[in-house]
């Protein structure tokens, strides 16, 4: 667990903030993703879902990968998070490259990932309880993260009894409760209607600001990714490669407010720009598939 | 939808006492026959016999006996042998299209094999009774763990859980409704042939007695009787409901 957060520094944070909004800081790197490709072997043949993927994130920083259906994103959310081998390339944290899961890694699912049958302390602190902490211990650390989240007042409830965006909050919780150096999301809001959406996005802003925590965002909305990062990495479809990336120089701390700017507008218009042909060959080959299976 | 005038038990209830009643009226002016079917008020009658003379209770701790046994073996090798066919895919493979058949043949006409294995004991009645209730909970525990969701695996695995904690925090839990499905199919197999058995053999506890009872046409005691195994058995699955809910509070 990292312990390297200056907590409760309003100074340092706000001096952080700046340093970020210049974009060229100086921080540590904890991610360095180097040359990865994977390959996967089909009835067609092989797909290369990844080709040569680059990219380093620092301490600290938001980074969005933005990509139409296809473009492997989900991949590289699975390749690091250590869920999927066989790939080529190497990635580091912190210096140390990856083989498996890493405990300095936290990973957020797209799918419905809060266990059911646990109330929800029990499924925030459950990271927590596999690594034998003890009971009272663990609910303390939970209840914190359940109280970012904005869930307090909710811990003995099922996840049943919650909507969509609070199951997800609590799948974040869960996540955040292991202290992880990187927090890697994938498309966490995609399953909730976008109002939920933005004010959820506000929320992990905060979190985020607040704990100054690396984040690896995959998505494939334009303006989560915009109202959420330092970076947008924009990814090309099949094979999957970096693009272009953004630098969003919008001023930190960020709201929801920001969704409305002229500047917010504008990245928004740029990024659709590069997305919008990825996005197009992503249909049309899925067109052809059809027509082929058809014929 | 508009307010329920009266609770949906009360309604219940009064319709059978009205189907009751309706029964004794037709008995009485000899629209039905009387001597196939016992008159309602006669049935009730012969419940405080039943206890008096032919030891209903101590029947139903014999039947219950039976039945316990018999269920701990179904849930224990039911949910084993389902863990194990989940793990071991060549097992599943070859022997599950047998299974889903064996669950749906009439077992209970195997009861001569087992009279020779078993003798005539109980040790037969509860054979029986696990035979038959095995087959859905082991392909509904299969279906189970084969149901997990993905997500739920891979958040086990992002923590780097071992395989025990893998299958005790994750799989187990969240197979566990499927898994019910499957037992309460199955302890309904295991009851309905448990006083088959009994029937049949002429042995044990409350089959015996209605086997008893058929042969010394005592109609309404035959009914008293098959009505007690049914309140019985309504008993007993709604205190499986509770547990269920026990162990899995919300689904």
């Amino acid at each position: 667990m990292s312990g390297s957060h200056p907590e409760d520094d309003e100074d340092m944070r706000a001096a952080n903030a700046k340093l970020r909004l210049a974009s060229d800081t100086t921080d540590e790197v904890d991610l360095v993703i180097q040359d990865v490709s994977m390959r996967f072997n089909t009835r067609e043949g092989t797909v290369t879902a990844v080709d040569g993927v680059s990219f380093e994130i620092k301490r600290g920083e938001f980074v969005s990968i933005i990509g139409p259906s296809g473009c492997g994103k989900s991949t590289v959310f699975n390749i690091l998070g250590g869920l999927v081998r066989g790939y080529e390339g190497s990635v580091t944290v912190g210096g140390e490259q990856i083989s498996g899961p890493h405990a300095s890694i936290g990973m957020v699912f797209q799918e419905e990932s809060t266990f059911p049958w646990r109330t929800v302390i029990d499924n925030v602190a459950f990271p927590l309880e596999v690594k034998g902490v003890g009971k009272n211990e663990r609910y303390e650390v939970a209840r914190k993260f359940i109280d970012m989240v904005g869930l307090a007042g909710f811990e003995q409830r099922y996840p049943a009894e919650l909507s969509g965006g609070m199951r997800q909050r609590v799948a974040i919780a869960r996540t955040l409760v292991f202290e992880p150096k990187i927090l890697l999301m994938d498309e966490p809001f995609a399953a909730l209607d976008e109002q939920t959406r933005v004010l959820l996005g506000d929320k992990v802003l905060k979190i985020q600001q607040e704990l100054r925590q690396t984040t690896l965002l995959i998505t494939h909305n334009i303006t989560e990714a915009v109202q959420l990062s330092d970076r947008v990495l924009i990814m090309t479809f099949r094979p999957g490669k970096v693009k272009r990336v953004v630098d969003i120089r919008l001023p930190r701390p960020r709201t929801g407010d920001v969704v409305g700017s002229d500047a917010f507008g504008r990245y928004v218009a740029e990024i659709w720009n590069d997305l919008r042909e990825e996005a197009s060959r992503g249909m049309a080959e899925a067109e052809d598939g059809a027509r082929m299976r058809k014929a | 939808m508009g307010k329920l005038i009266v609770p949906p038990p009360i309604f219940g209830a009064a319709c059978v006492a009205l189907f009751l009643g309706l029964v004794e009226f037709l008995l009485s002016v000899g629209l039905l026959n009387q001597f196939v079917i016992p008159f309602p008020s006669a049935v009730l009658g012969s419940f405080w016999r039943l206890f008096e003379e032919e030891q209903l209770l101590h029947r139903l701790v014999v039947t219950g006996a039976e039945a316990l046994s018999a269920s701990m073996l179904v849930v224990a090798f039911g949910v084993g042998i389902g863990v194990l066919l989940h793990k071991r895919r060549i097992l599943r493979l070859a022997t599950e299209p047998w299974i889903a058949a064996a669950a749906a043949a009439p077992i209970v006409l195997a009861y001569p094999l087992f009279l020779v294995i078993f003798g005539r004991s109980s040790a037969t009645i509860v054979a029986m009774g696990f035979v038959a209730g095995l087959a859905p909970v082991i392909l509904k525990t299969v279906e189970g763990f084969q149901g997990v969701k993905k997500s739920f695996l891979n958040v086990g695995r992002s923590y780097n859980l071992s395989p025990g904690q893998l299958f005790w925090k994750i799989q187990f839990p969240a197979s566990i409704p499927t898994i019910f499905t499957g037992i309460r199919l199955g302890l309904i197999f295991t009851l309905i042939n448990l006083i088959g058995v009994e029937f049949l053999i002429n042995f044990g506890g409350l089959g015996q007695l209605i086997n008893d009872l058929a042969e010394r046409y005592d109609l309404p005691g035959v009914f008293a009787t098959i009505i007690f195994v049914i309140l019985v058995s309504v008993v007993i699955f709604s205190l499986l409901e509770r547990l269920e809910r026990w162990l899995r509070p919300v689904r």
